[in-house]
């Protein structure tokens, strides 16, 4: 085997090479954070930062544990993803129902495209005092907000995917004798696929944004409620731990987008480095 | 159900192809005009001209994919007005769908033992035992056979080829016009190849028609022996130097 696995598709193409270059390229995107983690201790330690403002990592690590064991960090951990999850299945199933339709069927394009184009441009987070008057400050804003928030790159990139599906293709299965429903569930939505999970991605960035927003300005619990509340009592430990908490949450979410690139993609050229060999 | 299982195609015929006092225009240009042509069922029928002269047109027009601006399209004696089921197009491209797997774009349509069908019609092509392989692993005369697979497995009664062969190189492409020359001799349907390659109409056709400014200048028969191996064949080469005159 040559090395030709150096796109990084290829991980599972490694068997055969020696296992620390394996491992040096593992943990190679770790070794910045860890520098910055050690810096930032010492600098806590010795008093070159003052440690109300900027508590030491193993301070932030210490807050971390005894929420854990007082049960607090899940209960709030678990309150904020459930309220994620919700907006993103509503938000982003109506974004992905709009595009596929307005991808598909011109009138519907004439007549709702504009009109959503122009409120796209709204950023939705203006929206929070008069989302606040509608619902007062219960679950029902906080999922709205974050509805409207994944809705518009899940709506654009399934309409732009809908739309750019080779027209050759199309022609091709209606040659072959393809009806409506074959077509789209065949053709069209795979086609459009590639583009639906980059709007997926887009889409959890903003959810994480729009629930962090919507939880430091109105809630009773979640992280972006920890936070506010450690706020009030200078809890600046408690404070910094939240943000790690949504910082893993958004990577967990990309990590998990791009495992499902991998699955629904294996046709994709790109997605093939590391299958050749082994078959 | 082994491979070893000769695969006997269930309707040998072809159809007949008859286009009388066609006439297409786009907006003010007139593709072809007053246009006839007949073609008897299971014949191998060439369409050799230069391009812009209404041979893509014509190919459409027998699809169904477009229809005439005046006179009438009929296949089988019936006028065509839609995608007829019995008709298969073979693109330039191979317009294979990358999403789905080279056995998966052969029963395209699905259908009953569309699994077994499309495997059957695969190894006929010469592609065995690639059925599960992704189309972007394979070459470009691959992927033509993969797309004449997929014309083939439904058992056409009449066959359109758009130049298919016109993006391979020359030796892959002598390799599909010997494919191309059995199947079509084992199975019978009616063959209508659009080609800008002389040699390549002389090579398969029993007939070449060519067409140059929506008319047809020159219908001449090809009477070679099958198959067609010798291509130095005088015969041969003085029908294509006839064609060229007429192109």
């Amino acid at each position: 085997m040559t090395d030709t696995s150096v796109a990084g598709y290829a991980a599972g193409d490694t068997r055969s090479k020696p296992n620390f270059k394996r491992l040096g390229s593992a943990l190679l995107p770790w070794a910045l954070p860890i520098v910055l983690l050690v810096v930032w201790e010492i600098a806590a330690r010795t008093g070159l930062v003052t440690a109300r403002l900027m508590p030491a990592p193993t301070t932030v690590a210490a807050a971390f544990w005894k929420s854990l064991l007082n049960g607090s960090l899940i209960v709030h951990t678990l309150a904020s993803t459930q309220r994620a999850l919700i907006g993103l299945a509503i938000g982003g199933g109506l974004g992905f129902i709009a595009g596929v339709v307005n991808g598909l069927w011109k009138p519907a394009e004439t007549l709702l495209d504009s009109t959503l184009q122009m409120v796209r441009n709204i950023p939705h987070l203006a929206l929070i005092p008069l989302v606040i008057l509608w619902f007062g400050i219960d679950e029902t804003a906080k999922i709205f907000l974050v509805s409207i928030g994944v809705f518009f790159p899940i709506y654009i990139n399934t309409f732009y995917g809908v739309r750019t599906i080779d027209p050759q293709l199309v022609e091709m299965a209606s040659v072959y004798g393809l009806d409506r429903k074959a077509l789209i569930t065949r053709i069209i939505l795979p086609g459009a696929l590639p583009s639906i999970l980059v709007g997926l991605r887009y889409a959890l960035g903003f959810m994480w944004l729009t629930l962090i927003v919507a939880e430091t300005i109105s809630a009773t619990s979640g992280i972006g409620y920890m936070t506010m509340n450690a706020r009030e009592f200078l809890q600046t430990d408690v404070v910094l731990l939240g943000i790690i908490v949504y910082a893993l949450l958004g990577k967990l979410a990309d990590v998990a987008t791009r495992a499902i690139e991998k699955r629904v993609l294996v046709w994709h050229p790109a997605y093939q480095g590391g299958q050749e060999g082994g078959r | 159900m082994s491979a070893a299982d000769f695969y006997v195609p269930e309707s040998e015929a072809g159809l007949p192809i008859s286009l009388s006092r066609v006439g297409k225009t786009f907006g003010k240009l007139s593709v072809l005009g007053n246009f006839n042509l007949d073609v008897p069922a299971g014949q191998f029928l060439a369409v050799v001209g230069r391009s812009g002269g209404g041979k893509s047109t014509l190919m459409r027009l027998i699809a169904g994919l477009d229809t005439p601006s005046s006179g009438r399209v009929a296949i089988g004696g019936r006028t065509v007005e839609r995608l007829h089921p019995s008709v298969r197009l073979l693109f330039q491209e191979a317009r294979l769908v990358p999403w789905q797997r080279v056995g998966e774009n052969v029963g395209i349509a699905r259908g009953a033992d569309w699994q077994e069908k499309a495997r059957r019609t695969l190894a006929d092509v010469g592609l065995d035992d690639r059925e599960n392989d992704w189309p972007s692993v394979l070459s470009g005369g691959q992927r033509q056979r993969v797309a004449l697979a997929r014309a083939l497995v439904s058992e056409p009664q009449i066959l359109l080829l758009d130049e298919p062969f016109g993006a391979l190189d020359a030796l892959t492409r002598i390799e599909m016009h010997r494919l191309l020359e059995r199947i079509w001799t084992e199975r019978g349907f009616t063959t209508v190849l659009i080609t800008h390659d002389v040699a390549e109409a002389v090579a398969l056709a029993d007939r070449v028609v060519v067409l140059s400014g929506g008319a047809i200048s020159l219908d001449i028969a090809v009477d070679l022996d099958r198959p067609r191996r010798e291509l130095a064949d005088p015969r041969a080469v003085d029908l294509q130097r006839q064609i060229l005159e007429a192109v």
